[in-house]
């Protein structure tokens, strides 16, 4: 059913005539053109298309578009701001935590969730967290440290 | 089996054309100094000659442009392997430019010479050392020009960021750019000038971090699935419900009623097109289709019974003494079978291709290890001329040897060249698992013995249906056999080469059974190990091991859960020890693992530690829970919530030890993961006593061993 959609997509509002039915990654990816968001499973099982909605992370690739209205919604090409790296992705690369880098966008979105929730996460609590992300490269390792030091960048900005 | 033999057996169907025209070339790489060069490596050469399509010309060039910069042109693709790195650190050395004035055009027909494609651990090997002769030729040509230019001796130059100058005056100085602009030199590497010394290298075996990072955590970077072309369709294709099924009747009536949606019907290719991947996703739901399929006994289970009567073929890999020799001298003799399962490749990004045809030119863009291979493929296909196809690899994620394959570059220029519009072909994960190429199910039957002193006398060794890389004992043993054995029509599906084809099930094997012999003697079995070794660089490399992670001698099991492996692929040696804990639900987890590497010498120590990393990370999966469950040429596991692979909470810590080497540089890919089955299998034993032969060794197995007692 055709109907309209008013949200927030990284930090800009939004409004959408479509059929409210469909998934937000389709909709990401094809009629908003933002392609970092990715296709890996589509049950919601790897993660691989893990968006941000009001601070939750969400399987794009179940949620139903019209649930992200009155909403606000990050993707990866909206997390860098003024043209500054987020801490997570600044230590995702000082830390090499990925190789070919096709989960990394869901990866970061997931952590960065945990972070507004949890700050200093232990270690423990980041593979909790992050356990049904998957990455076939192996990764995992790096990615936990990456958090961790993203962690402590924050906390030293002061922000998220 | 020679090392470059199974590419042969994984590529019989190339049909190479002729490479592009050289002119063809020069049109598009524009002025400055460019050296072509081929591969110089006489088993490559000579793997290629055997195939007899070789191109005669060259493989690879690299262009000195007018603006100074250095680019390296190559059919290699990057999938996460690193190579886009460490090739431009490679050439910064021999150039002497800063890093970051070396590009790299990578996986594209129209502009980068033809290659085999990337795999078996061969860029490093292979394809970096004709590079670094092309790159000192390219200094020798700029030496000369700069002689001319600064009026002064070649001998009386020193180069440094780019910049010659003269030794006695240096304000006396030229660029690489000054020197390249308005010249169109073209060199043909004929006679080749050595390269640097390997100790005069600054950039090579210095730890440099990736250059794709900033791109990837971004969401700058494009995979195949994100190239957006006008008026591109989305593709989703009919597939049957088993490999053997066979298509009777198709209705596409109620697809074909939904609004902007297209039919195609091509021979066996059904598909449903839309401008949005959901609606066709939803209109193939809508396409009823009946199938003819045969019944098979063979699955899962009935496999291995199946490989060992289907074998038809044997061949024998190496052998000395004199095996009824061997048997009289053995106190002990072991008989035991090992098996393992098909496994999938699993990349998470699926195969994905998006073509487009213009006037009589098509481009594809796909995921794929092998991009000159899908040129012929698609040109055959749709019988264009090779010059006409233009294959484009973006980043590729994840290949691990599944992607050498590209059926859906195929069908997506089909069905281009049908429509006459660009369109998309991304599998879903069904399909990701349908037409995988699995890693084999394979069975290996070892005979061995050992003196009473603890001396192997003894080895029969046979491979069924794996494959020969890594089958071959290392160990000092006077009476041996190693043999493999296959033919026939043994796999109900696709299996290929999969992350060091082979090797995984040769040295799951070969190290279980060394380490049964180990307990029989009643030594450690480094000790053990250690004791039947002549072999200097595995001795050094298992020290190397033992001595990070503090290995003590101990008779297993210990029920220290500690385990040893280790083995060869790809040209450099590992030893693996790893540290687990096992619960009485048979669950393993694997605590610590640290891998000891010989690889020559280290171009990128910090690329080489993250494919160790990636090695053993990826290698617990098969270790201990990827399984292709499958009924006749019905596939069972279609997603990751049933086939598992490796996620966070099994991770464990990990150190890699790279061994200081000046020998030429070997494979960095594959080998650290060919002995995760086998440290895995020996840690379980020495923490439980329970000794597993098959992989994976799932809980259920290892609970089903540990009863067994």
């Amino acid at each position: 059913m055709m109907e309209t959609l008013s949200f927030k997509l990284n930090g800009k509002p939004m409004e959408m005539a479509l059929d409210g039915e469909r998934s937000l990654l389709w909709v990401l990816r094809t009629d908003l053109g933002l392609t970092g968001t990715k296709f890996g499973c589509g049950e919601g099982i790897c993660g691989a298309c893990t968006v941000i909605v009001d601070k939750e992370p969400v399987r794009s690739c179940q949620f139903s578009v019209k649930d992200v209205n009155g909403k606000e919604v990050i993707t990866i090409e909206g997390l860098s701001r003024n043209g500054d790296l987020h801490p997570l992705q600044k230590a995702f690369v000082s830390h090499d935590a990925l190789q070919c880098g096709f989960c990394t966008p869901g990866m970061i979105l997931n952590a960065y969730s945990l972070l507004l929730k949890n700050p200093e996460p232990t270690r423990e609590e980041i593979v909790e967290s992050m356990e049904d992300n998957l990455c076939r490269c192996g990764s995992y390792g790096r990615i936990i440290e990456a958090i961790q030091t993203a962690a402590q960048e924050i906390k030293l900005l002061g922000k998220a | 089996m020679k090392e470059n033999e199974y590419l042969d057996l994984d590529f019989t169907d190339i049909t190479t054309q002729l490479p592009l025209d050289r002119r063809e070339f020069l049109k598009v790489i524009g002025g400055g100094i460019v050296v072509f060069l081929t591969i110089g490596d006489p088993t490559t050469a000579e793997a290629q000659r055997r195939r007899g399509r070789l191109p005669t010309d060259f493989n690879a060039f690299l262009r000195v442009g007018e603006d100074g910069r250095v680019t390296c042109f190559t059919g290699k693709i990057e999938m996460g392997q690193g190579v886009i790195t460490s090739i431009p650190q490679s050439l910064a050395d021999e150039l002497d430019v800063p890093l970051d004035s070396v590009d790299i055009v990578m996986g594209d027909t129209d502009l980068c010479p033809w290659d085999m494609g990337t795999f078996g651990s061969m860029t490093t090997r292979f394809f970096v050392p004709p590079l670094r002769e092309a790159a000192a030729e390219a200094r020798a040509v700029l030496m000369e020009l700069a002689a001319e230019h600064l009026k002064v001796p070649v001998d009386q130059l020193r180069v440094e960021a780019g910049v010659i100058s003269d030794k006695k005056n240096s304000k006396n100085k030229v660029t690489y750019a000054e020197l390249a602009k308005g010249k169109k030199i073209e060199r043909y590497m004929e006679e080749k000038p050595p390269p640097k010394d390997f100790s005069e290298l600054k950039v090579v075996g210095k730890p440099v971090m990736r250059r794709d990072a900033l791109e990837k955590v971004t969401g700058v970077a494009k995979f195949a699935g994100d190239i957006r072309l006008s008026g591109m369709l989305y593709a989703r294709i009919l597939r049957p419900p088993a490999h053997d099924a066979k298509l009777t009747s198709v209705d596409t009536s109620a697809a074909e009623k939904m609004e902007g949606v297209q039919v195609v019907r091509d021979g066996d290719l059904v598909a449903v097109l839309h401008k949005l991947p959901d609606v066709a996703e939803a209109a193939l739901a809508k396409v009823k289709a009946q199938y003819d399929r045969p019944e098979s006994s063979v699955n899962d289970k009935t496999i291995f019974d199946h490989l060992l009567k289907t074998a038809s073929e044997s061949d024998t890999g190496a052998e000395g003494g004199n095996l009824a020799e061997g048997k009289k001298l053995s106190a002990h003799v072991f008989e035991e079978t090992y098996l393992n399962s098909y496994v999938a490749h699993a990349p998470i990004e699926n195969h994905t291709a998006i073509a487009r045809i213009k006037g009589n030119k098509v481009t594809v863009w796909a995921s794929t290890q092998a991009p000159f291979r899908v040129k012929d493929q698609v040109a055959e296909a749709l019988g264009f001329p090779a010059e006409n196809v233009r294959i484009i690899a973006p980043f590729v994620g994840g290949g691990f040897g599944g992607k050498t394959r590209c059926q859906q570059g195929i069908e997506a220029a089909r069905l281009a060249k049908i429509t006459g519009k660009p369109i998309q072909v991304a599998w879903s994960r069904a399909e990701e698992f349908f037409y995988d190429t699995f890693r084999p199910a394979a069975v290996v039957k070892i005979t061995s013995g050992i003196t009473d002193s603890g001396r192997i006398s003894l080895w029969d060794y046979g491979v069924y249906y794996a494959g020969g890389r890594g089958s071959q004992q290392f160990y000092d043993i006077p009476h041996h056999r190693t043999m493999t054995h296959g033919g026939g029509r043994a796999h109900p599906f696709g299996t290929g080469a999969w992350r060091a084809p082979a090797n995984n099930t040769n040295t799951f094997a070969r190290e279980s059974q060394i380490d049964i012999m180990a307990a029989k003697a009643g030594m450690d079995p480094v000790e053990f190990r250690l004791k039947n070794l002549k072999n200097e660089q595995v001795i050094r490399i298992l020290k190397a091991a033992a001595d990070r992670f503090g290995w003590t001698p101990a008779k297993a099991p210990s029920g220290r859960g500690y385990g040893v492996a280790c083995g060869t692929d790809a040209g450099t040696w590992v030893a693996h020890m790893a540290e687990v804990e096992v619960d009485k639900n048979g669950h393993v987890q694997v605590k610590r693992v640290v891998c000891a590497q010989d690889m020559g010498l280290v171009i990128n120590p910090q690329g080489a530690t993250l494919q160790v990393e990636s090695c053993v990370t990826m290698g617990l999966g098969y270790a201990l829970a990827e399984e292709i469950r499958f009924k006749g040429g019905e596939i069972l596991d279609s997603n990751f919530d049933t086939y598992e692979i490796t996620r966070f909470s099994w991770t464990p810590e990990i150190e890699t030890v790279l061994i200081d080497s000046d020998a030429s540089p070997q494979g960095g890919g594959e080998p650290a993961i060919i002995c995760m089955g086998g440290v895995v299998a020996n840690a379980i034993f020495d923490a439980t006593g329970a000794r597993l032969f098959q992989l994976p060794m799932t809980p259920a197995r290892i609970k089903e061993a540990m009863q067994k007692g």
